[in-house]
């Protein structure tokens, strides 16, 4: 197996996690859903300058993780090649915005680098809470919650095939990045020039594996529906667990809890 | 129980894969359906289970002809081993897999727990209930591909080159599943061996056409046939 086939296949492997038996994971997905997509709205909705407000955000995973007996450091190790690209965001803010703002000692801290360092976090939040939903509900469930939500079968179903068929598609690109590099000794990686038909046949053999996949469910009385989801019903303490969570990411939007305190002490 | 009436189909045109083909499978007969690669033999699974509809001629299954309406009916009836076991365990667990027919034809979450237990106990793969798929080797995956299958009771179990690449041992052990199988069975291989283990009845094909019909005992002995059409002696007739 090569680096970035091990890599994506850590990623796509949620199953494990999956299978741990905790609060968070026997919530409901749909308010589980419902929780993530509100927490991600309200993180990416704070202005770029507003680091400390934001700051308190990290509460909710912190709070996720100690719940839900998931290690941070494997949420880390999983993300490992998405982060970088998500921390990539705000990267030249502090070249391009250098009105300095405080000085700690002789540092000057720039709102350029306060800008760069809000936007990296609204990348990290968001991403460890879409991880942490991934990986304390199944796949199927996350379906099923779309489906509650009125969302297309067709869409859902596209869903699904991709993530189960993230795995496959891995393992197609490695074996044939395996047979190139047996016939072509001394190279690092797959040619420039060989990227065209190496990608169209990676695309062909594809879609015929999808197609054989899609034909298995099919055959299995697959209709876009997903019967086998456990059910995804709200129940009284979670949509009360739901609303508090929604209320407080409200709460931490519109106050600066992090301030308040600190003038508590002052 | 399933017949074509002079199908024919093609994928491209001017390049028939199926020509005019025409058999007939009792209820509780196993046929071995073989031929050299590229005779067709997946080709002709895929009409039964309507993933493919012929061009012309029919397709009956126990009695109904296959058309859009009744497919639903028709897949229920019948169960596909696929030839890349991987493709046919999408689920994450063996257990999750065996559930998800069931599940989708209604069946409660204990009933069709309790189904797919009884049925790894049958086949003895207990021990496989909570594996993850991806997780198990080829042959344990392919035995689970067929608890999956049974899982769902079909009256009629479709395989395609069901020992293709495995060893020895997997591929012995899931001959002798095949031939506890009380239910009718078509059977698609270039094992020529496996097909005499379990078939009574062959069926050659050659360029989408039958070549030779008849007792597994005939046509597999018949050297000059096999040769004709691509394909050797089952290798206990070697002398
Ligand atoms: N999806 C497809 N598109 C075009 N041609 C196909 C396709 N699948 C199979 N064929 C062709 O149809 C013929 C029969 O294929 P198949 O039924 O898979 O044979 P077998 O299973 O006996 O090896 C082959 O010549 C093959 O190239
Ligand atoms: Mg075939």
């Amino acid at each position: 197996m090569n680096k970035l086939e091990t890599a994506l296949r850590d990623l796509s492997e949620m199953d494990r996690l999956n299978s741990i038996d905790s609060p968070v994971h026997r919530m409901s997905p749909l308010a589980k859903f419902l929780i993530t997509i509100a927490y991600i709205a309200v993180t990416v909705s704070f202005d770029k300058y507003q680091l400390s407000n934001m700051l308190v955000m990290i509460l909710y995973p912190a709070f996720m993780f100690s719940l839900s007996g998931i290690p941070v450091r494997t949420c880390f190790y999983k993300l490992r090649i998405v982060l970088p690209l998500v921390m990539a965001v705000g990267l030249f803010n502090p070249f391009l915005d250098r009105v300095p703002v405080m000085r700690i000692g002789s540092f000057v801290v720039t709102a350029g680098m306060i800008s760069m360092v809000t936007l990296m976090l609204k990348g990290v939040f968001s991403l460890t809470a879409s991880f942490l939903l991934v990986a304390t509900t199944p796949m199927d469930c996350i379906c099923a919650a779309l489906r509650k939500l009125h969302v297309p079968s067709m869409l859902v179903t596209l869903l699904l095939l991709t993530y189960r068929y993230a795995g496959v598609l891995t393992e197609e690109a490695s074996v044939m990045t395996d047979a190139y590099l047996l016939r072509a000794p001394g190279q690092k990686g797959v040619h420039i020039s060989a990227w065209g038909s190496f990608l169209g046949q990676l695309l062909l053999r594809s879609m015929d594996r999808a197609d054989d996949l899609y034909a298995s469910m099919k055959l299995r009385g697959f209709s876009g529906e997903f019967a086998y989801a456990k059910d995804v019903k709200l129940s009284a303490s979670d949509t009360v667990l739901m609303v508090l969570c929604i209320g407080a990411f409200i709460l931490f939007r519109l106050v600066n809890i992090a301030g308040l305190l600190g003038s508590l002490f002052v | 129980m399933l017949e074509f009436r002079n199908v024919s189909f093609s994928y491209e045109k001017e390049r028939p894969v199926i020509s005019d083909l025409s058999f007939k499978i009792e209820e509780g007969e196993t046929v071995g359906l073989i031929g050299a690669n590229g005779a067709g033999k997946s080709t002709v699974m895929k009409l039964f289970l309507g993933l493919l509809m012929p061009d012309s001629g029919s397709i009956l299954v126990d009695g109904k002809e296959l058309t859009k309406e009744v497919l639903s009916d028709v897949r229920k009836a019948l169960g596909f081993v696929l030839q890349d076991s991987d493709d046919q365990m999408f689920m994450p667990t063996v257990i999750d897999d065996m559930m998800f027919a069931p599940l989708n034809y209604g069946m409660s979450r204990e009933e069709a727990e309790a189904k797919a237990d009884e049925v790894l106990e049958k086949l003895g793969l207990t021990e496989l209930k909570n594996r993850y798929n991806h997780r198990i080797s080829g042959g344990e995956k392919r035995m689970a591909a067929i608890a999956t299958i049974l899982a769902m009771e079909p009256k009629v179990i479709l395989m395609d080159e069901p020992t293709a690449a495995l060893d020895p041992y997997n591929r012995r052990m899931v001959i002798n599943t095949i031939k506890e199988l009380p239910q009718t069975k078509v059977i698609t291989s270039h094992d020529l061996d496996m097909i005499m283990d379990t078939c009574s009845r062959v069926i050659l094909l050659s360029k989408g056409r039958v070549a030779a019909d008849g007792p597994a005992e005939e046509i597999l002995k018949d050297k000059d046939l096999l040769e004709a059409n691509r394909m050797e002696l089952p290798l206990r007739y070697y002398m």
